[in-house]
């Protein structure tokens, strides 16, 4: 391929190729101009993202909104390698510790309790919410009046069937009416990616207060931290008014 | 223009990087691509529930995003490694003449005057380095979240997962146009490139 000469000419006069304008530099210190802009313009950039890939979430066939950033919907985390699953026969919740009955109940008995629904958003520490969320199920405070909870008790330790997740809450926290044990989310039985058939619910606090694949409720006398909690989170996980965040509160 | 049959391969390549250039390349892109990777698990659910893992998957995301700048850093020390990052900074008329031909789609070499870098590749280095030092902030800002305002952490998650998204799609058109350019990949790979090749892609550079 030949190229007219006077052309030729006039691209060779460019050389060398070091005395243009900075323009990368430039590029490079634009973009983390528009960094800086983007964090601190956020709160409104994310609003109306939100409000478009709603609206956009709702006429999207293949679900591609789900994995876009503020998507929209819950988010799956576990912090072990695989979760055994459980059902109605194998699945089992027991309660022990400082109570004068420990007891053991299988989802049956669980179902067979006077059942709770709430409607409340859920926040998680990462930022997602998703609004107006139905969870049902037990109070926590009537399984623990069931098993007698001794005066010397001052909190409550929750393990997991992963065998790695742990929480906790004060004792007063979880006599609370807005703490379950829940069997049913968004009116359906809770499935496995969702920490079923039975998670804890902490309507007031951060979602990873709500443990999944909830195997154990132990009584103890002082506050036992968490596994994430053991990893810098704040034990005391009010929405709004813990880990440094100022989401609106759930409750 | 069509390759001489020349007997001498050697004969007829031009040096294009420097072992540093090369080295330097392959230590970001290991890192980057380790970044990519760990995001991915941290962030599609499918993946999420595949591996779990969840503490440790953010540990390695963490330590490889913050190592990400040290091999450009440490080819600072390289005489070659400047050279190029001078003429990638670097834009004349010819650039200009470069990007036009490339929105109108005009792929004729003789439309798209390069030297040593296109102007292409020009801008798409100088936005990687500052996407990769803005999602290196925004995520130095959720790590430790005692350093800033809560306001900045809620906007660092933000700029954090969009940029992500943006980086992860120019990424792959990176990688994409050199699957296409196995000249180009070999480069990168051994240092040299064919002549031809050079004489073709990048019209102005005299090696």
């Amino acid at each position: 391929m030949t190229r007219p000469q006077g052309e030729m000419a006039q691209v060779d006069s460019e050389q060398p190729d070091t005395r243009g304008a900075p323009v990368g530099r430039r590029v490079l210190l634009g973009t983390l101009g528009l960094g800086a802009v983007g964090v601190l313009a956020a709160p409104v950039l994310q609003r109306g993202m939100e409000a478009f890939l709603g609206g956009a979430a709702e006429v999207d066939p293949i679900g591609v909104t789900g994995l876009l950033p503020n998507g929209g919907g819950f988010r799956y985390y576990s912090v072990t390698s695989s979760v055994p699953r459980k059902d109605a026969d194998s699945y089992r919740l027991t309660v022990d510790g400082l109570v004068d009955r420990p007891t053991t109940y299988g989802l049956a008995d669980l179902r067979a309790l006077p059942q709770t629904r709430m409607v409340r958003d859920i926040q998680c520490v990462t930022g997602w919410r998703v609004p107006g969320t139905p969870m049902e199920g037990v109070r926590l405070s009537e399984l623990l009046d069931a098993a007698g909870v001794r005066s010397s008790a001052g909190a409550v330790r929750f393990t997991c069937f992963d065998g790695a997740y742990s929480e906790s809450l004060t004792l007063e926290q979880a006599r609370r009416a807005d703490v379950l044990v829940a069997l049913r989310m968004q009116d359906e039985d809770i499935g496995h990616n969702h920490g079923g058939p039975a998670r804890l619910y902490v309507a007031p606090m951060y979602f990873y207060k709500s443990a999944k694949w909830l195997s154990g409720i132990t009584v103890t006398k002082d506050v036992r931290p968490g596994y994430w909690e053991r990893r810098g989170y704040d034990v005391d996980a009010w929405v709004g008014r813990s880990n440094g965040r100022d989401d609106e509160p759930t409750t | 223009m069509s390759p001489r049959p020349d007997a001498d391969r050697a004969a007829s390549d031009v040096r294009r990087f420097s072992p540093a250039v090369r080295w330097t390349h392959r230590a970001t892109a290991l890192l980057m691509g380790v970044c990519v990777l760990t995001a991915a698990l941290l962030y599609v659910p499918a993946l999420a529930q595949l591996v779990g893992r969840r503490a440790l998957v953010v540990t390695v995301h963490e330590w490889t995003g913050v190592a990400l700048p040290v091999p450009v850093l440490v080819g600072l020390g390289s005489r070659a490694l400047r050279a190029d990052l001078s003429l990638l900074n670097r834009f004349g008329a010819h650039d200009g003449r470069w990007l036009r031909a490339a929105l109108r789609r005009d792929k004729r070499p003789s439309s798209r005057p390069a030297h040593k870098f296109n102007a292409g590749q020009k801008l798409y280095a100088a936005w990687a380095a500052g996407a990769t030092l803005v999602m290196l902030g925004t995520g130095l800002m959720m790590w430790f979240t005692h350093l800033t305002p809560l306001m900045w952490r809620t906007g660092a998650t933000f700029v954090h997962d969009w940029l992500a998204l943006t980086l992860g799609i120019v990424l792959a058109g990176h990688i994409g146009m050199a699957m296409a350019d196995p000249e180009a990949r070999r480069g990168m790979r051994t240092g040299s490139v064919s002549r031809v090749w050079a004489e073709h892609e990048h019209s102005l550079w005299r090696p």
